[in-house]
């Protein structure tokens, strides 16, 4: 026992250890050194993370045939009051060591592909360092045991992530698109915060386990007085949850707040592996997960918003992932569109037996989508270190040039789309199958959105490795850089064969095993609506033909609103620039430049200047002048003294 | 014996301190300043070993104060010396008047 709470401390320790190694000593070693170490130390925490896995879900997880929490260990940080005290710790339960499991794993393999892929870059070390911090702010988020050590590392990997995404900080776009998922994430956490301070507030806690506790069970106070007042028709915790779900659709780029992951792509490639598609985004859906007790016993009504709210984005971001051109862009709209299945899972799902499926569904996609995804975003950087280039425009036959690449790539492709028997099936089949039997809307918008999933993802293989013959000046890297195909073989297995695991029995909302139901007639449905999508992307992009262009030129306007992602990002500049600017900013800066520097500083620095003008004098430079002031004060405070005790 | 009375002594320091009072401010000349100084100084000591002399004859603190005193006087004296020797180097004068400069 002991040895398992001691790795799974270190798990988190190790990656900031090596952060600040390499952050104080990175520029002194060889790149080759620093980059070795980096992954050594993510490589050793990837075994710590299976030991763990392996103990807890083998050894001393279960406990009457129930997943158990165990806190590893946890002390007490900072004590405010009685009530206000923050500990920091780490807790295993079933969803926290699942996440460790695909962080460290994701992470592991992104460290070695970067070995090949940013090889020769400046700033080698700083890269690494900067991943291992990712690392660390990413496992001390999964594993922590209040709401408030998972706010300090929810900021701490919004900030790895915008170092991340500005890496490459020469480029004008990349410093602009760091700077917008900082501030649309920072956005977003202030209702995370504000959500959290209610949360507390009216849990009298900010631990986990025993806020659940107190806002779920029947009778409790807590929860009495949370839900006693409500506004707009929701009670107060409602409104709690959804400001806390603020946050995660931030960080997990949910409509309206999406913005800035497809501009993320800015970052190096298996930077958007790692953050921008395998872990970081998920946190959204791993802090719902966390509060799942909440939502779903005393907070119905804010879990459904969820469901819809992810409902929404999954469609909306598919059909805009149809049009893009750049191939990051489309995998990041696919991102977005796969993590709203995950939060629309969430929102299906129910508590107690038999209707809390959702819930495991969700986590089994996030656990098989972590591999396919990262699996993509690094074929598709492999794809780009050959062409160097984004545009699809720029690609096309490239299979018999890249055949690891384009292998792996079609399982990911295979694993996403949902063709049996890959990963991507089984755990979409089990999110449809769960909201099938609650919600049936959003069951029918999630069967058309895997459909239009088939279709992007094959769109995007056929126009990489098929379609045109292979473009003149491109490279092959492939034979002489192991360090970007194995990451991508080891990927490939675990697209192919991560749905195999029977995550039910691992992983639930109760720590009970789960059935997770598996029928054949149900599954020809979207089975059949992926190898459909499939077969429209071989026509009209398998070979070179205009079918494409015509199609879209006929679609005319919807097209064209959807090549532009549905000018959101115009709507945020309006309102951004032309109203707030306008509104607030210009008479903000007004005040700043009139009132606060004008009145106030100016002012009180003519005063200050007036008045030392007037007393310079006094400083004459002449001693006996001085003397004769001492003397009259000397002479002043004896007269006083005599006057007093005469 | 006849001693002579306490208030002799006081008026002899006054005297003493108001001379060194009025040598500060009258004289122009640096060392002049300073010889005044060194009068008032010496008009304190007399206090001190007066009133031990009469009011506590069985200590000796006052006497050990004369000796503090005497002993940083000379310390002050030579770093005086010093600043007056600098100042001549500089404006090749040691009368205060012109000797202004050191202001704002």
């Amino acid at each position: 026992m002991i040895l398992y709470d001691l790795s799974s401390v270190l798990i988190v320790t190790l990656p900031v250890l090596s952060f600040i190694f390499l952050a104080l000593l990175g520029n002194r070693l060889k790149p080759k050194v620093a980059g070795l170490i980096g992954t050594a130390s993510l490589a050793t925490t990837a075994i710590l993370a299976l030991i763990v896995a392996a103990g807890y879900f083998f050894d001393f997880g279960k406990v009457d045939g129930t997943y158990v929490r165990h806190i590893a260990m946890q002390f007490q940080w900072l004590k405010f009051t009685d009530n206000l005290a923050i500990d920091l710790g780490v807790v295993l339960d079933p969803i926290s060591v699942m996440m460790l499991l695909v962080i460290t794993i994701v992470s592991t393999m992104v460290h070695v592909y970067s070995l090949g892929y940013m090889k020769g870059e400046q700033y080698f070390d700083r890269y690494y360092a900067y991943l291992s911090l990712f690392s660390f702010s990413m496992l001390g988020l999964v594993i922590a045991v209040n709401i408030f050590q998972m706010y300090i590392f929810w900021e701490l990997v919004g900030v790895s992530s915008f170092l991340l995404i500005g890496f490459f900080f020469t480029k004008p776009s990349a410093i602009a698109a760091a700077k917008k998922a900082f501030i649309v994430t920072r956005f977003a956490d202030l209702g995370f915060l504000i959500g959290i301070l209610m949360l507390s507030y009216g849990a009298k806690t900010l631990d986990f386990f025993v806020m659940i506790e107190r806002l779920t069970l029947a009778g409790s106070p807590y929860l009495a007085s949370f839900t006693a007042t409500s506004f707009l028709g929701m009670s107060t915790l409602s409104w709690a949850l959804l400001l806390v779900f603020m946050g995660g659709a931030g960080k997990s780029a949910m409509f309206p707040l999406h913005i800035w992951l497809p501009d993320a792509m800015e970052g190096p490639t298996p930077v958007s592996a790692l953050i921008h598609a395998a872990t970081m985004v998920v946190a959204g859906v791993f802090l719902v997960a966390r509060l799942f007790p909440i939502f779903a016993i005393s907070a119905p009504d804010a879990l459904l918003i969820v469901g819809y709210i992810g409902a929404f984005t999954a469609m909306f971001a598919a059909l805009i992932a149809c049009t893009q051109t750049d191939i990051k862009r489309v995998l990041a709209y696919s991102t977005i569109s796969q993590i709203a299945f995950m939060m629309f899972a969430l929102g299906v799902s129910g508590w107690g037996e038999g209707q809390n499926e959702g819930f495991t569904a969700s986590m089994f996609h996030l656990f098989t989508h972590a591999f396919f995804k990262a699996l993509l975003f690094l074929g598709a950087g492999a794809v780009i270190h050959a062409i160097h280039s984004n545009e699809m425009k720029d690609m096309g036959g490239l299979r018999k040039m890249l055949p690891i690449t384009h292998f792996t790539f079609l399982i990911a492709c295979l694993a996403i789309a949902g063709v049996p028997p890959f990963a991507g099936f089984f755990s979409k089949e089990a999110i449809l199958s769960a909201a099938f039997h609650s919600q049936p809307g959003i069951f029918y918008v999630g069967l058309i959105t895997s459909g239009l999933t088939a279709f992007y993802m094959f769109r995007l293989y056929f126009r990489i490795f098929w379609h045109n013959p292979v473009p003149k000046d491109s490279h092959n890297h492939e034979k002489h850089t192991w360090s970007m195909n194995i990451p991508l073989i080891i990927l490939g297995l675990g697209a192919a064969f991560a749905g195999f695991i029977p995550f039910g029995s691992f992983v639930s909302a109760d720590g009970k095993p789960v059935d997770l139901p598996f029928h054949p007639l149900f599954s020809i449905a979207p089975v059949a609506i992926g190898l459909l999508g499939i077969l429209i992307a071989y026509i009209l992009f398998g070979q070179k033909n205009d079918i494409a262009n015509k199609i879209s030129s006929a679609l005319g306007g919807a097209y064209k609103a959807a090549y532009n992602k549905f000018y959101i990002d115009e709507i945020y500049l309006f309102v951004t620039k032309k109203i707030l600017f306008n509104l607030v900013g210009r008479p903000a800066a007004w005040f700043d430049r009139n009132v606060v520097n004008g009145i106030l500083i100016n002012g009180s620095v003519t005063v200050t200047e007036a008045t030392s003008e007037a007393i310079k004098p006094i400083q004459s430079g002449r001693l006996q002048s001085y003397t004769m002031f001492f003397l009259g004060g000397v002479l002043l405070i004896a007269a006083l003294l005599i006057i007093k005790f005469m | 014996m006849e001693q002579v009375p306490l208030s002799h002594i006081l008026i002899l320091s006054s005297t003493l301190f108001f001379l060194g009072v009025y040598g500060f401010f009258s004289r122009r000349n640096l060392i002049t300043m300073l010889m005044s100084v060194e009068l008032i100084l010496n008009s304190v000591n007399i206090n001190f070993i007066a009133f031990n002399k009469f009011l506590y004859p069985h200590q000796l603190e006052g006497v050990f104060f004369t000796m503090f005193i005497i002993t940083v006087a000379a310390a002050e004296v030579s770093i005086s010396i010093a600043i007056i020797i600098n100042l001549y180097r500089r404006f090749k004068t040691i009368d205060i008047e012109d000797t202004t400069t050191m202001k704002f």
